[in-house]
């Protein structure tokens, strides 16, 4: 779990450039984070290929938060 | 001139006069080619002309599901895909009040889907790669209408807007998205116009004479090249004065 978590944030952080310690549970991509739509996209692309795993668009649009991600991404595993 | 060495571009509607010449313009610059089209023979051909450097994907672009895999193919032979260019284009005329849906569907389906959905699957890698190059190939009817065309019309006006909107989308990612506007070029397209048409057409065109697909393909050429990094959602007119805008 923390694993998972680690490694998304990790790219979270790479990819906005933001403080690791901004990257918390609620934090919304786009209202927190400072991403726009397409860096959105470009997140679940990343986490697509850390993790071998497909994200269907419908479900990407769920993702909104870091937690949604850890969320998402822990059922998958 | 221009240097596309390690790059490959997926070319469709290849065996057509303007496909074929883009084609052509691209492998001289050096980038890999992939070829796509219907007629495998006619693929096969111009794929012998090139040698190294090319490959052929045959594909139907009314097939949905076919198109969708075209850039993934693309990438499997080549190991990358950094220019696509949306060439194919198909015409079913009639008058607007004797269309059937069908030639209506058919060649929207054609000229605009298939363009959509090869956009919508070259971007992946060319985010991932922070540089791209699309150029779809509208017409000079797209911007002035043509009677007996309402659907290829439609069509090619559409592909304008979705160079628009596609190009702010993307922008910030290195990837530039254009069209061409041909006028009249001297292709299989025009070969069909009877003589008095074509001596009409032709007084009409200010440089006074039909286009070359070369000419197109120059053009085409330069909206690939790193040189045009600042060009994008535009529309190049490439009609020897015919219409200006």
């Amino acid at each position: 779990m923390s694993n998972i978590a680690d490694r998304i944030r990790k790219i979270v952080v790479e990819h906005l450039g933001v403080e690791e310690a901004n990257v918390v549970e609620n934090a919304s991509f786009i209202d927190d984070l400072g991403a726009d739509s397409l860096d959105t996209v470009e997140l679940v692309m990343a986490f697509e290929e850390e993790f071998g795993i497909e994200i269907p668009d419908d479900a990407a649009e769920t993702i909104q938060t870091f937690g949604d991600a850890v969320q998402f991404i822990t059922d998958q595993a | 001139m221009f240097d596309l060495t390690g790059r490959s571009a997926l070319i469709t509607g290849a065996t057509g006069g303007i496909g074929a010449a883009v084609a052509r313009s691209l492998h001289h610059s050096g980038a890999t080619v992939v070829l796509s089209g219907r007629r495998s023979a006619a693929l096969s051909e111009l794929s012998s002309e090139f040698g190294d450097r090319c490959h052929i994907l045959s594909c139907d672009l009314d097939d949905a599901e076919a198109v969708a895999h075209l850039p993934k193919q693309t990438e499997d032979v080549c190991g990358r895909l950094d220019i696509l260019i949306n060439n194919a284009g198909v015409t079913r005329d009639g008058l607007c009040m004797r269309m059937s849906e069908e030639d209506w569907s058919y060649v929207v389906e054609v000229n605009l889907t298939a363009t959509f959905r090869l956009c919508k699957a070259v971007l992946r890698g060319m985010m991932k790669s922070r540089w791209g190059r699309i150029v779809n190939v509208s017409s000079v009817v797209g911007v002035s209408g043509n009677p007996g065309q309402v659907n290829y019309v439609a069509a090619k006006a559409g592909i304008i807007g979705l160079t628009k909107s596609l190009a702010i989308e993307v922008a910030g990612r290195g990837i530039t998205v254009n069209s061409v506007a041909p006028g009249f070029i001297e292709t299989g397209m025009t070969e069909k116009l009877n003589e008095s048409q074509r001596l009409n057409i032709v007084q009409r065109i200010p440089v006074g004479r039909m286009g070359a697909p070369e000419e197109v393909a120059s053009s085409v050429l330069f909206l690939c090249s790193n040189e045009s990094s600042y060009i994008t959602g535009s529309t190049l007119h490439v009609n020897g004065g015919l219409a200006m805008y």
